[in-house]
């Protein structure tokens, strides 16, 4: 770890693999997996999908359709409307109308009862939703199977029980709904963050216009296919397809009383500035670059283990990855050495065999901006490793990667890279670890690692990060409220605090 | 001699979420047959009765050679495990053949009896022909804190070995802790163990996965410092291919392929066998075979 040494010394010819020359671990030949393929058969995908208003599904005004690759063939999966300032307009009616005409007088625990449907409705549908989320978005069949659809499902019966109880969320006030939620999400988790912007505004008798990312629209639409099985009064939910314009469209409607974001900060800045003078609402759930602290009484390997996951979940498509580890001095070479042992046996590949660990980038865009990246780490001077995997010749795949001899000043450490890709620095001290776990515009998400729960309060309470989690990383519940610091975001979604967002209190 | 007064931490949740995650590795198809293969080749298959007799011992030692006849191009399995008064009737049988001798030592399952006495049965069992000794920690000593005693107790039986290789019990059931069986494997392994092993299959619970992976990974660490390969051997309530196979990915992904083999990983098992050999069965003909079709030694 050169990471503090006057001296940058190249980390190949350090002694990761110390004393015997033999103490190589070997993790190739032998006894390799089949391939252990999802099935498809099941799954429908039509060539073009229309946008969802009103209850219906409609062509888009100016009837023209974007492709949506499949990142693991690089080919057209289907297609999907663009929505335009027409478009949307008439998504926002729709939404009025049904907070004025339904949802809004509905008794609160009918509204429950058709939140309830829709959890079941995904928990039904649970493999199919898994599936297509993994070719629209390249993320591993085990991660949309086991955590993306579960948590989505989770997020639904969570609110639907808070739909008839908010008298007791906020004791001696009436909550009373906003009105029309804008909701713009990420194509990192589609129907999760669906779930999350979605389920609450619902719960509290909000209606929504929602815009899901342009390379991954398509768990949106075939949730808009449940809430037309569910029975759902029509225009409570409207799901309009479309790249930046749309969205802005979204942001800068005067129908619109609240928009809820979550992406990149960049974008974040744009909105902000654009709800400036105002009257609408708002929550960001923005960028992050976040720090795992470990210190030398961590249980070493269950510490690497969370940093791989930390970093590696969903190709690093994270928010909240914890992009930057802090390595105590004195166990840092080992550390480094796990990790780099650890990640052999990562398997990077088609998203939709069971086995893979590691799926595609989501787009060709991303792909490019994560190899910009690992260029400028090993220009600016970094030593670079990557995981000898073999990737498949088709398709936006990229080695996990790990960046020693690095400093605070470079780039790859400051700046979101949205990839496989972590960082390593050692620190000595408690405090210096937690001085530059803070030295970051972001302030999302954290983790620390130590046996002894005394540091863990102490190091915690001083990162100033939305969620930290303590010797264990990328933990998510309905339940807690999950958010950022500085320029991660503001509000928070998830749990009672989620609520706050979307009503008015009397 | 390390400081076992110190504690290496494991984090419990995050053990038992990694077996979880290893677990979900789907093993199909070529894959599948070959985990089959390799795990029968390291079954220890194992009589540790008290009504264990001669002719038990014999038939059991026949099925150790050919396991099933239908498929003769099978691999024998890599010992036969015995008490100390069944070795003898076990080279007779196994004579001929490259299937070794493993015979339990030192007051198994307790450990409950004096050191003299512990290496003069060693010396016996090895005298007599095993080539492996399946020897017992003394847990009270352990428990108690004298480690020291734990560590001379091991290096005396390993010197009493000999040739034969040592394989040291662990009985992880009765330690409690994860931090507890790190402890216990580290000290083994530093006194001197070839193999390290969970259980006796006497206590409940016997081998977990939790528990292997802690032992695996401390294997890793001794390999990481001293380059030499230290054997694991899980050992009681692993009665299923499927559980077998879910080890090996344990292995596999922590210690490499390296301990692939019966040198350093074996099965300590009896009815495993016959379910091995079911599978592997299945996988050739399509259909499961009745289970009288499968000896039952």
């Amino acid at each position: 770890m050169a990471d503090d040494q006057q001296t940058a010394e190249p980390v190949e010819e350090k002694p990761f693999k110390p004393s015997s020359p033999s103490s190589k671990l070997n993790f190739d030949g032998f006894w390799e997996y089949n391939d252990a393929p999802q099935s498809t058969d099941s799954i429908e995908i039509k060539d073009q999908y229309d946008l969802f208003i009103g209850g219906e599904f409609v062509a888009p005004e100016k009837d023209r359709y974007f492709d949506s690759v499949n990142p693991t063939t690089e080919e057209p999966l289907t297609s999907f409307a663009e929505a335009t300032q027409q478009d949307v307009d008439k998504a926002v009616k729709a939404a009025r109308k049904a907070f004025t005409k339904s949802w809004s007088t509905l008794e609160a625990k009918e509204r429950g009862k058709y939140i309830f449907r829709l959890a079941r409705l995904i928990q039904e549908r649970a493999r199919e939703f898994a599936i297509l989320e993994s070719m629209d978005g390249g993320k591993p069949i085990r991660e949309s199977r086991d955590v993306d659809v579960p948590l989505a499902a989770a997020h639904f019966f969570y609110y639907a029980g808070w739909a008839d109880k908010l008298d007791y969320a906020f004791p001696g006030k009436k909550a009373e709904p906003l009105g029309v939620a804008g909701q713009i999400i990420p194509w990192n988790f589609p129907l999760l963050m669906l779930a999350w912007k979605i389920a609450p505004a619902l719960a509290t008798g909000n209606t929504v216009v929602l815009k899901p990312a342009e390379t991954t629209s398509l768990t949106a639409l075939k949730f808009a296919e449940l809430c037309r099985d569910a029975g759902l009064p029509e225009g409570v939910v409207n799901i309009v397809t479309g790249a930046g314009q749309t969205g802005s469209a979204i942001v800068n409607h005067d129908g619109v009383d609240k928009i809820a974001f979550t992406g990149s900060t960049e974008v974040g800045k744009i909105i902000k500035k654009s709800l400036a003078g105002t009257d609408k609402r708002y929550t960001l759930e923005l960028g992050g670059k976040g720090p795992n602290i470990i210190f030398e009484d961590a249980p070493v390997d269950q510490a690497v283990e969370g940093i791989i996951n930390a970093i590696f979940f969903n190709q690093g498509h994270v928010c909240c990855a914890g992009s930057r580890l802090f390595v105590q001095e004195g166990i840092a070479d080992k550390v480094v050495q796990k990790l780099r042992d650890r990640m052999e046996t990562l398997i990077v590949g088609d998203p939709l065999d069971k086995n893979t660990d590691i799926g595609a980038i989501n787009s060709e865009q991303q792909y490019n901006k994560i190899n910009e990246y690992l260029e400028l780490g090993v220009s600016e001077g970094a030593d670079m490793y990557q995981a000898s995997c073999e990737l498949p010749e088709k398709g936006y795949f990229c080695r996990p990667t790990l960046f020693t001899n690095v400093g605070q000043s470079n780039r790859i450490v400051q700046e979101e890279i949205f990839g496989p890709v972590l960082t390593i620095q050692t620190f000595r001290t408690a405090q210096e670890g937690i001085d530059k776990a803070n030295n970051t515009p972001y302030g999302l998400a954290g983790g620390v690692w130590t046996d002894k729960g005394s540091k863990i309060f102490n190091v915690s309470g001083k990162i100033r990060n939305g969620v930290v989690w303590a010797n264990t990383y990328n933990q998510f519940d309905p339940t807690s409220p999950f958010g950022g610091y500085k320029e991660s975001g503001e509000g928070r979604e998830g749990g009672l605090q989620g609520l706050y967002p979307y009503v008015k209190l009397k | 001699m390390a400081d076992f007064t110190q504690t290496v931490p494991i984090d419990q949740v995050g053990i038992e979420e990694r077996v979880a995650r290893l677990n979900k590795r789907s093993i199909k198809k070529e894959s599948k047959v070959q985990a089959l293969k390799l795990a029968l080749s390291m079954v220890d298959l194992t009589t540790l009765a008290g009504m264990d007799t001669p002719g038990k011992v014999r038939q059991l030692c026949q099925k150790a050679k050919e396991p099933y006849a239908g498929l003769p191009e099978l691999p024998q399995v890599a010992a036969v495990c015995v008490y100390p008064n069944m070795v003898n009737v076990a080279r007779k049988a196994l004579r001929g053949t490259n299937i070794n001798i493993a015979s339990v030592a030192t007051s198994f399952p307790s450990g409950m009896s004096t050191l003299e006495s512990k290496l003069e049965e060693t010396r016996r069992v090895v005298e007599d022909g095993a080539d492996e000794v399946d020897m017992v920690i003394s847990r009270g000593e352990f428990l108690k804190g004298n480690y020291e005693y734990v560590y001379d107790e091991i290096a005396s039986v390993k010197e009493a070995c000999g040739e034969a290789h040592l394989k040291v019990i662990l009985e992880t059931g009765e330690l409690q802790t994860y931090e507890n069986v790190r402890k216990a494997s580290d000290l083994a392994m530093e006194a001197g163990a070839d193999f390290i092993k969970t259980s006796t299959g006497k206590v409940k619970p016997a081998a977990t996965q939790p528990v292997t992976l802690v032992m695996l990974e401390a294997i890793r660490d001794y390999f990481y410092e001293t380059g030499r390969m230290v054997g694991m051997k899980p050992a009681g309530g692993i009665r299923k291919a499927k559980q077998a196979i879910q080890y090996l990915v344990l292995v596999r992904e922590t210690l490499g392929t390296d301990w692939l083999t019966p040198d350093y990983f074996r099965f300590g098992a009896s009815s495993l066998a016959n379910d091995l050999l079911m599978q592997i069965v299945k996988q050739k003909t399509g259909v499961y075979q009745s289970a009288d079709y499968f000896s039952n030694d």
